[in-house]
Formats: structure tokens, C-alpha cells, sequence
């Protein structure tokens, strides 16, 4: 096998890439979802819908869809997140509503409660009903910065209480992560734009996209022309491994190698090397592993530096990047980057383990894998400079990020924000949240004004 | 393994386990398969006159489905076998001729003539059929003719056509009777006094089983309309159950034998019907549910039951349960329970919260404990109702235990609430 060859675009049939980047969890047909949905206690003050970060009411959901009120069972979930199609598909159930189930702690097999989600908003989507209205024009307008789930939930709701809204969108397409980072087979069939779709038809909402703050546009205009300004940006930085020769062929970006693929009409079209190393512990890791077997890399390993527990990808991620052939080497992290000819030929890692203090450190013992391809997937950061102290307008940071109240009102009065920008964990339906939450803040304000 | 042998009314058969007049006993073909499987006897679906045969419907039959449970409740509006009576005689005998250790009997509903009765008897005795059992419950189609439930409501028309068939025949006669009465005993003590040889009930009840909300139409829905039905399945063993221990405990009815009848699908159905005073108990639903192959664990369940319980035979629980159905105004009001929940066995549904806390006393406290929901009964605000036990899906996590309260027992008849109590002596 040549050099040439060790990093290849095409490695499998049309077929196999469609059958690779299919739905991993084909939806339940009614006869399936009636009989999921028989299982649910009907819980008092369920825990699940505790567990929901959005606190959609997932009793009152389920029973509707056991009587076949599926319509119903959609508005519910969607008058607590509007995203409740997305979330239904890329929620980490396994940690949030599922895991709280009391059919969970009864015979470890929880109600299927992403699954009957999806069937819910599936229906209504698939009858392009959209089932809010919006109130009377309040005449305020007010700005949101990223056409991601925190932007486009905070939009909804503005413009459902009779906001007119505009969104400025850095990239070509509203969607956020749903449209260029999640994992094709998560988010099949171009779903992600027909969300968006959904969310706009409820009309006040107008998308400018092309428009990044601090490139295009400053917080102080926005100010300036807006009644209120909503801050939805995600992570734009990618941490690095700060090692020689990350800048040479076949050192990637996982995050701009999966917004490719995203994109690509044809997965094929994307080259992947034979043997693949993974640098990361994330979901990202786990999803670029997946999506490196399924365009037929050879040999794909995630190497992560602690163990299964302390991974942020759940332990399904982990099984899955597992059943899909790629190993999980735990206890590890890179030391060295080995090329020939400007190319990655193989990377040297160190064990590591923990000292007495719980401090991350080397076993001294090394190991080399082959390797024509590494991803970095070692977390993404927030980019401060368009709002941070050297701005014309600075916000307060906490942890590296905007800081928020509980109305995810910002240092300034009239900024709010919220999603991956903010302190917190960074679930997408932990924006949808934040969004709206900020959005009943911003009505509130406006009202009072 | 216990003796499940039975003799009911003089008919003997390998275990208690019949199959009910009704489509699963319509001919020679599904009886046989019957008894291959298994079954004791059979009480073969209800013969009419000789002449042309009723014409059935299609549909026939309407469901009570709950939460994924299908067949929980049935109706059907199917008639009498639609089918010439010759041919089900010819098949009678021959069934009977290869099968002789099974009981064998003959349903049948004519009109309320006495020759009718004479004819028909006559022709079922040439089959050598074990008995008859006289179909006055049906309450669907035959009715409408002056058959079926249209007799067996009015307590002296069963006990005159009982008393022309006890003429007219010397086969054992049982009375199938309606539970579409306000009192079953009007028509069970009309049947003793006919001179019946027992009992079965109960037959199917009046009903409308659903509505098809698109067609606007009652189920089964034919061509568009529907009618009225007889109810059975699982869903009616409580009524049945009322019913066989009324007339169990009526000292008029006593010592006549009762087949029991009523959603039976399992032994343990059928135990509750035999401590309740059932010779014998009858099936249908249930084997047009799953096929007559679950007469093996009926059979090997009432067995290994009984064997636990030790009893040699199935006599020895016959009625074992009648002395303890008693009226309301006998039961002692000093007696006290209150519920206990298992905090092991708790999965934190809350269930029994929010059933006691909407519907019922505010003994179930929701709160949280080490930052888990937790879920505590208040013993001085729990009236021992047992509702948190039922609404509970973890079985055996809430229990009722008794509390001593040191009083003596009490009825309503002695109670000072009581306005009309009796005075002790």
C-alpha cells in the first residue's frame, strides 16, 4: 500500500454510504409507538419531565399519543421546546428524561421517550401544521446573533409574543450545530432546514445570514437599532493539542471535518485515512470516530486521557462508537506527532493515570499507532473578543463565557444570552431553553418599557 | 397431581374444564382439537329448530382494548349455529362415539312451545350426548323471536320450559341463565324449581362495545350500522363471580350445581369460581383469544395448585370460599388497616400520592428524602382503603397491614350510628 492510498476519498459504494448515513434509530410507526407508549405510569410530578431541561410535560405527552391526540402530544412538546424534533433525535436521553424513568430503576428498560417524541413532532412536521400563533405587534424589535437552537427558540417565542425579530446568522445556513455539526446519521434527510422552516412559519422572524458579530456587525449597532439583543453564538475556537507538526496533511479538525461532511451532497466525496486516531473524550470524538468507520476507514481509535466515567460522551456514545468497530483506548494522550514527507505517519502517546492528588499524569510508559489521520476533538471555546473587555462594550465572562442570570440576562440590561456561549452544560436542549427563557425575560422587559 | 376429575349434574368429565356454547364448539372439527388439547368437555354451540338455519352477520364481533391490552372485554352478535341441525347432530354423535370420556353437551334454544322442547330433545338424545343445556341468555337476534334472553328474564317461563324438558327427556338439563336481570336468583330459583340439574351463568351481557367514531356507527359495525351485543371476556368475572355466589349462598338454590361462566381465562380464574360454588367452569373468550392450547396451564395450574394447598381433589375447594361472602352490615367496622410502602421496592412514581392526595384522604405525603422523591403514608390520616395499593404498579409495595386497636368487633347492626341497630341483649 503506497502513502497515496493511505488517505482516499471513495472507500465505499454509493449503497453502502447510503446505507452508513441512514437514520441510526428509524422512527416508530403507530403500532410501535401505541404500544410504547402503554408502558408509561403516567407518573405524579414525573421525574422524567424533571430531568428535562426544557420541562416538556412527557406523562401528559405520552398519554396523548396513547389515545392517538398526536397533534396534541406535538403541541405539548413544542410549547416547551421548539427544537422538540431535533432534541427528540440528538438529546442524550440516556442521561436526562430515560434515565430518570421510573421503568428505569424498575426493570432497567425505560420508556422509549425520545423515540415517542419524535413520533409526536414527526406527525406534525409531516403536515406542515404549525400550531402557534403569534400575539398582537408590540412594535419592539429585538436582535438575536445566532440562527442556532438557543437563537431560533429565543426568535419563536419573541415572535410569538408579537416581537418582530431579526437574526444574524455568521454561516450560510440557520440551523447551528443541527446543520453542520451533529452527526449525519443522527440528523438524516435534511432535517435540520426543515426545523428551521417550521420555526420560521410562524412569521416576524427574518434571517440575515452571512452577518458575524465582530466581523459584520457590533454589539453597539445592534444596540443601537435593536429594543433588545439576544446573544445565541456557539463556540467558534477549537482547542489544539499544542504539539510540533499539527499543521502537517492528515492532522485534522474534527469539528470542520464534520461540518464538511455535513455538506457534502456526497459523503463520498470525502477523503478518510485507513488507520484513524481520535484525540478526545467528547461526543464529538465519539461522532467523528463513528463517521470515520462509516466512510470505511480501516482502523479507527479514539484515545481519551482518563477513563469510560470521565468521558463527557455518555457510555451509550461509547458503546456505540464501539459497535461500529472503532476502539476506545482510555488512559492516554498524544506526546508526539511522527510525519515523512509533510504527511502524519503515526502518533506516540504516554499512559496516564492520576496521582494521590487526582492530578492527570504520565505513567512513563509510551506507545506509538499507526496513523494517516488524526482528528482533534479536544473541546471547542468560546471566542470573547467581539464582546469581551477589549470591546467597545464589554460583557462580564464567567468561566471563559457570558455571564447570565437566571433570566439569562447579561451585564447589560438590555443584552441577554444564552446556549453554548454561557456557562453551563452544552446540550441542545439546554439552549432551546435558554432561548426561551430569555425570551419571557426580554417580553417582560419590553412590556414594562 | 390432585384428582381434577368431575361428575356435575351426573356428567362426568377428565377436569372441570369445558368450552362454553359458542363459535369454538360450532362443529365436529373444532371440538375435536378441542379434546386433543385437551379440554374436558364441550357444550356444543346452541341448536335451533329444524328448518332453514338463522343467517349470521359480518362482522360479528366488537373488543374492549386497555392500554395494549386486546380481548380485555368482547361482544359478539352472533345467533344460534347457522349451520342445518342435522348435520350438527350427525357430527354430536360421532364426537361423542370417538370421545367418551369428555362430557358432551347439548345447547339448545327453540321457541317457547313445549312440542318444540319435545322434538328437539328427542332427536339430541338419539346422539347419546351427555345433556342439554338450555340457552335462555343469549340477548342479541334470538331475543327480538321470543327465544333466548326473552325467556330467561322472566323467571316463570324458565321454570315452565325447564319443567317440559325435565318431561321430556331423560338427560341431565342445565339452565343457562342471563345475568341481564336485576337479580339473578328470580331465574335460578325458577330453574330449580323446573326441576333443573344445574345451572351455568352467565350468559352474555347487553352491550354496546364501542362506537366507530368515523362511520358514527356502534361495533361491530355492519354495513355501516351496528347493534346491541353480548359482553364477555375477562372485563365480566366480577359479575359473574357476584352472580354464582348469590345464588351459592341462597338456601333455596342450595345444592343445585353451577358451571361457572364469566372470562375465565387462567386456573387461577377458574379456582375463584370453583371456591365460589362452580362444579365446573366454562371458556370461550379466552380460547378464541390464544387457541384451546391454553388448557394446558389451566389443567397443570389448578393442579400443582391444589397439590400446594393440599387438596387430593377439586371437590375439597368447591364452595370453600361461599361462608365468607357475607352482607356489608356483617363485616366488623373495628377492623384496621393501614398502607405500608416497601421504600426498597419503591420506584418513585408517586402514583399513590397523587391518588390519595386528589381522590381520596391526604395520607401519602410527597417529599423529598437524601434528594430523592419519596413517598410516606400517614398511619392517622389512612383510612385503610387500599386504593394507593392498587394504583401502586410494583407489586407487593405497598402492603395493608393490620393495626390492633384493641377494640372488640363491631357491626352496623350493633353500631350506635345506626339509627335502627339492635340493642345488645
Amino acid at each position: 500500500m503506497t502513502d497515496a492510498s493511505a488517505v482516499a476519498a471513495q472507500r465505499l459504494t454509493a449503497d453502502e454510504l447510503a446505507r452508513n448515513f441512514a437514520d441510526i434509530h428509524p422512527p416508530l410507526d403507530r403500532k410501535r409507538a401505541l404500544i410504547e407508549a402503554s408502558r408509561c405510569y403516567f407518573c405524579y410530578d414525573a421525574p422524567c419531565a424533571q430531568a428535562c431541561p426544557t420541562g416538556i410535560d412527557i406523562p401528559g405527552f405520552i398519554r396523548k399519543i396513547a389515545t392517538d391526540n398526536v397533534k396534541g402530544a406535538a403541541v405539548t412538546i413544542l410549547d416547551e421546546n421548539i427544537m422538540g424534533g431535533a432534541c427528540a433525535r440528538v438529546c442524550p436521553v440516556e442521561i436526562l428524561c430515560e434515565s430518570a424513568c421510573v421503568r428505569q430503576t424498575q426493570e432497567a428498560k425505560p420508556i422509549q421517550i425520545g423515540a415517542l417524541q419524535r413520533y409526536a413532532t414527526d406527525w406534525l412536521f409531516d403536515r406542515k401544521v404549525h400550531p402557534f400563533t403569534r400575539a398582537a405587534p408590540s412594535g419592539k424589535r429585538v436582535a438575536v446573533v445566532g440562527a442556532g437552537p438557543a437563537g431560533l427558540s429565543c426568535a419563536h417565542r419573541l415572535a410569538m409574543r408579537g416581537h418582530d425579530v431579526v437574526v444574524f446568522e455568521a454561516k450560510p445556513k440557520a440551523g447551528g450545530l443541527n446543520e453542520y455539526g451533529i452527526a449525519a446519521y443522527k440528523m438524516p434527510d435534511d432535517f435540520a432546514q426543515a426545523e428551521v422552516a417550521f420555526i420560521l412559519s410562524i412569521g416576524g422572524i427574518r434571517i440575515e445570514s452571512g452577518k458575524a458579530l465582530g466581523r459584520d456587525l457590533s454589539l453597539a449597532e445592534l444596540r443601537r437599532n435593536f429594543d433588545a439583543v439576544f446573544l445565541g453564538m456557539g463556540l467558534a475556537g477549537v482547542n489544539t493539542l499544542a504539539l510540533e507538526g499539527e499543521d502537517m496533511a492528515g492532522v485534522m479538525d474534527a469539528v470542520a471535518y464534520i461540518e464538511r461532511l455535513r455538506q457534502a451532497p456526497d459523503k463520498g466525496a470525502l477523503e478518510i485515512g485507513r488507520r484513524v486516531v481520535v484525540i478526545g473524550g467528547g461526543n464529538t470524538a465519539i461522532d467523528v470516530a463513528v463517521q470515520a468507520k462509516r466512510l470505511g476507514a480501516e482502523d479507527v481509535t479514539v484515545v481519551y486521557r482518563r477513563g469510560p466515567e470521565q468521558m463527557t460522551a455518555t457510555r451509550y456514545e461509547q458503546e456505540l462508537a464501539q459497535t461500529n468497530g472503532a476502539a476506545i483506548k482510555y488512559w492516554a494522550r498524544p506526546v508526539r506527532l511522527v510525519g515523512h514527507r509533510g504527511r502524519l505517519k503515526e502518533v506516540e502517546f504516554e499512559y496516564t493515570q492520576l496521582d494521590e492528588q487526582g492530578r492527570l499524569m504520565s505513567t512513563g510508559d509510551r506507545f506509538v499507532l499507526l496513523a494517516d489521520m488524526l482528528f482533534k476533538a479536544i473541546g471547542q471555546s468560546f471566542v470573547a473578543a467581539p464582546i469581551g473587555k477589549d470591546s467597545a462594550e464589554p460583557l462580564e465572562l464567567a468561566e471563559g463565557r457570558i455571564k447570565v442570570n437566571a433570566d439569562r440576562q447579561t451585564s447589560l440590561p438590555d443584552v441577554w444570552a444564552g446556549g453554548d456561549c454561557v456557562p453551563g452544560d452544552d446540550l441542545t436542549v439546554s439552549a432551546v431553553q435558554d432561548g426561551k427563557v430569555a425570551a419571557e425575560a426580554i417580553d417582560r422587559a419590553l412590556r414594562a418599557a | 397431581m390432585a384428582d381434577l376429575r368431575t361428575t356435575f349434574a351426573g356428567i362426568k368429565s377428565p377436569n372441570p374444564f369445558w368450552l362454553a356454547s359458542a363459535p369454538p364448539t360450532d362443529k365436529a372439527y373444532n371440538v375435536v382439537r378441542a379434546f386433543k388439547a385437551g379440554w374436558g368437555g364441550v357444550v356444543w354451540k346452541t341448536l335451533g329448530e329444524d328448518g332453514p338455519p338463522v343467517v349470521n352477520t359480518a362482522s360479528r364481533y366488537g373488543t374492549l382494548d386497555i392500554s395494549g391490552v386486546r380481548m380485555a372485554g368482547f361482544n359478539n352478535i352472533e345467533l344460534i349455529t347457522d349451520r342445518p341441525l342435522q348435520v350438527n347432530l350427525d357430527e354430536i354423535k360421532q364426537v361423542k362415539r370417538d370421545w367418551p370420556d369428555r362430557a358432551l353437551v347439548v345447547s339448545l334454544m327453540v321457541p317457547c312451545v313445549e312440542e318444540s322442547w319435545k322434538r328437539i330433545l328427542k332427536r339430541v338424545e338419539e346422539t347419546n350426548a351427555d345433556g342439554v343445556e338450555l340457552n335462555f341468555g343469549c340477548p342479541h337476534g334470538m331475543s327480538e323471536r321470543g327465544m333466548g334472553a326473552a325467556v330467561g328474564q322472566v323467571p316463570e317461563y324458565v321454570e315452565m320450559v325447564t319443567r317440559w324438558c325435565k318431561q321430556n327427556t331423560r338427560m341431565p338439563v342445565l339452565v343457562k341463565l342471563t345475568p341481564n336481570v336485576t337479580n339473578i336468583l328470580g331465574s335460578a330459583r325458577a330453574a330449580k324449581r323446573g326441576g333443573a340439574d344445574g345451572v351455568s351463568l352467565i350468559n352474555t351481557i347487553n352491550s354496546i362495545i364501542g362506537v366507530d367514531l368515523d362511520l358514527m356507527a356502534p361495533y361491530p359495525v355492519v354495513g355501516g350500522k351496528g347493534t346491541h351485543g353480548g359482553y364477555c371476556g375477562p372485563a365480566v368475572k366480577p359479575i359473574a363471580l357476584h352472580m354464582i355466589s348469590e345464588i351459592g349462598r341462597d338456601p333455596e338454590c342450595a345444592g343445585m350445581p353451577i358451571s361457572g361462566i364469566g372470562g375465565i381465562a387462567t386456573w387461577r380464574d377458574a379456582a375463584e369460581f370453583h371456591a365460589l360454588g362452580a362444579g365446573t367452569v366454562q371458556v370461550c373468550t379466552a380460547a378464541m383469544h390464544y387457541g384451546f392450547k391454553i388448557i394446558d396451564d389451566m389443567v397443570d395450574g389448578l393442579g400443582n395448585w391444589l397439590d400446594a394447598k393440599g387438596h387430593a381433589r377439586l371437590d375439597a375447594i368447591v364452595g370453600r370460599a361461599l361462608p365468607n361472602v357475607t352482607d356489608w352490615q356483617h363485616l366488623n367496622l373495628n377492623y384496621k388497616i393501614v398502607a405500608r410502602i416497601d421504600q426498597e421496592a419503591c420506584i418513585k412514581c408517586g402514583l399513590c400520592h397523587i391518588a390519595c392526595e386528589d381522590t381520596s384522604h391526604q395520607a401519602i405525603t410527597a417529599s423529598k428524602k437524601d434528594g430523592d422523591r419519596h413517598f410516606e403514608v400517614i398511619d392517622k390520616e389512612c383510612v385503610g382503603c387500599n386504593l394507593c395499593m392498587h394504583a401502586c404498579p410494583v407489586t407487593g409495595c405497598i402492603s395493608m397491614v393490620e393495626v390492633a386497636t384493641g377494640k372488640e368487633p363491631l357491626t352496623w347492626l350493633e353500631h350506635p350510628n345506626n339509627p335502627m341497630r339492635q340493642a345488645a341483649e
